[in-house]
């Protein structure tokens, strides 16, 4: 065996990063929340839960619900809109050697641009993941992320707006993800990711009554991973750009199927709530995968599924 | 907070559906403030995503206890763990009871296994005052000598009967605040875990009296660290609405009284 340890460093659309190992938005706040259990520094890079132009409250409780293997939330985009995630959060980030990625969303199209131009202007803010599909947010996120011409004109409006890499973020629920991968990339973003949660809902058979108080959520977790792993393997083969890849990602070995059928790199999300080792984790075992299979870097085994 | 392996020292079932777990925890026990709690990966739980959190009742140097119920699937599964075995808790989490103010009368209401709330809380606190402990039965009312000893005056309700007064604990609580002169006096000072609607009772008793009143909510969690809002509850701000969701895992599970909005309690 090689005494070399492979390089586990990516450059994701513009974005070096230590390791191809991301937060998924909405899993691990904007970073301190975590910061006690998880060296922040040993992450490829963060990505921050949800962010819109003014400060939102998101909906009413109960907000989640764990299924078999899974999770449903519906927790509303809560945030502090764009001024108040700079103001609290962005002087605290910079005491971080860590690429942070702000995941953005608007009500309007014309919502959308402005949160990109609004960041746009701040270095500290490494790239802009698009949330074009929340499924919880009753107006605009949602139809963004499945209405075809309602994604490219919102992607088209924002493309302008910045600079910085753009990464619009797939809704699984449409008939052809290849369709709106190749739309993304033609609008001139700079990277995928995929997947957001899966609409789903869940009955309490006694009260009769919804079991989150949206009715319907979107399903996270080990449970939909298989599903994961097949729409990036679709948008993968249809795009130039890099594939973000999550859903259902607990270890090391699920994050490979990932990188195997073209993910470039990963986001760990429920996971976080199992078990905050689970970055550290999954960073460590890849290497030894890749360790095992004589790979010199990640690139040397994107895309090698079947080969 | 960190997380930890601990390891099972001791799990007794006690009655009534109880059990009292106790773990081996160096790294989390010793830091742990009254009315906190650690999350818990309850082994043997098939592919369960989310941890169980359990307020702490006791700690003795690196040891850790709680007190649970059997009331779902976590806490059945949980039943099985043996001593010896390992168990994954993050902890000390969350904002626990304040230091009780020794000028005034210690006043502890607890519904159920809400005594495990603030066991630590009666034995830290300088003063030694009344806890009210209510339950359906007398199978539901725990720990009565452990209070005792501690100095407390206990006095017990049950819902049927079965052991001390009759009827709900505010019943017991209600004749002894009516009975006790106040009046150019500090005035008691309530530490409450229980059900929402023996916390909201105690909340209205206090309100009206101007006295403090710190309750322990009970809600479902996620992350139990902040990041997921999950457990969000209404509590009074000042902004356009009035109120603002706060994490019951952060901010909370003890806040004041008086800050909470009742209707955003699920």
């Amino acid at each position: 065996m090689s005494t070399t340890r492979p390089d586990l460093g990516v450059n994701i659309a513009g974005i070096r990063m230590k390791n191809p190992v991301m937060t998924a938005s909405g899993t691990f706040g904007y970073g301190p929340e975590y910061a006690d259990l998880v060296d922040l520094n040993k992450l490829g890079a963060l990505v921050v839960k949800g962010i819109c132009l003014h400060p939102t409250y998101g909906n009413n409780t109960p907000r989640t619900f764990e299924t078999a293997s899974g999770l449903i939330n519906a927790i509303g985009l809560p945030g502090p809109g764009v001024e108040g995630f700079i103001k609290k959060y962005v002087p605290y980030l910079r005491n971080y050697d860590l690429p942070v990625i702000v995941n953005i969303w608007g009500k309007t199209i014309e919502e959308y641009a402005e949160v990109a131009a609004r960041f746009d202007a701040v270095d500290e803010v490494a790239g802009l993941e698009v949330n074009l599909s929340c499924p919880n947010v009753k107006e605009g996120s949602a139809l963004f992320g499945t209405d075809l011409d309602m994604f490219r004109r919102c992607l088209d409006a924002v493309r302008p707006k910045t600079k910085k890499p753009l990464i619009p973020k797939l809704a699984p629920n449409v008939s052809d993800i290849k369709v709106f991968a190749k739309a993304a990339e033609d609008c001139g973003a700079n990277a995928i990711s995929l997947i957001n949660s899966m609409p789903a809902m869940a009955v309490d058979i006694e009260t009769r009554k919804p079991r989150i108080a949206n009715i319907t959520g979107g399903l996270t977790g080990p449970a939909i991973k298989p599903i994961a792993v097949r729409l990036v393997w679709q948008a993968a083969q249809a795009v130039k750009i890099p594939v973000i890849g999550m859903g259902g990602i607990y270890s090391a070995a699920d994050a490979m199927e990932f990188f195997l059928v073209g993910a470039s790199a990963i986001a760990i999300g429920t996971a976080n709530f199992t078990n905050p080792d689970t970055i550290v984790n999954v960073i460590a075992g890849i290497e030894d995968y890749l360790v095992r299979h004589q790979a010199k870097c990640i690139g040397d085994v994107v895309g090698k599924f079947g080969k | 907070m960190k997380t930890e392996d601990a390891t099972v020292i001791e799990h007794q079932s006690i009655m009534g559906g109880y059990s009292l777990l106790v773990m081996r925890a160096p790294g989390v026990a010793p830091f742990v403030q009254p009315g906190q709690f650690v999350h818990m990966k309850v082994p043997h739980l098939g592919e369960s995503v989310l941890r169980r959190p359990f307020s702490v009742f006791r700690t003795e140097s690196d040891t850790l206890s709680v007190l649970y119920k059997n009331v779902g699937k976590g806490t059945r599964t949980l039943q099985f763990l043996r001593p010896g075995e390992s168990v994954s808790i993050v902890g000390p989490l969350g904002n626990g009871f304040p230091v009780p103010d020794t000028k005034k009368i210690p006043v502890i209401v607890a519904g159920g296994y809400g005594m495990a709330a603030l066991y630590l809380t009666a034995r830290t606190s300088v003063v030694k005052g009344v806890a009210f402990f209510g339950g359906r039965t007398a199978q539901d009312i725990l720990c009565v000598s452990e209070f005792q000893a501690l100095g407390w005056d206990v006095r017990v309700t049950t819902e049927d009967g079965s052991l001390g007064t009759k009827g709900r604990v505010i019943a017991a609580l209600d004749p002894w605040i009516a009975k006790n002169d106040f009046s150019g006096k500090s005035g008691p000072e309530f530490f409450a875990c229980g059900p929402n609607g023996m916390l909201k009772a105690v909340a209205e008793r206090a309100l009206a009296m101007n006295w403090a009143a710190w309750v322990s909510l009970d809600n479902n969690m996620g992350c139990g660290v902040g990041a997921c809002l999950t457990c969000v509850v209404k509590l009074k701000a000042d902004n356009p609405q009035g109120w603002e969701w706060t994490r019951s895992c952060r901010e909370g599970p003890v806040f004041d009284s008086r800050d909470v909005l009742w209707d955003g309690v699920s």
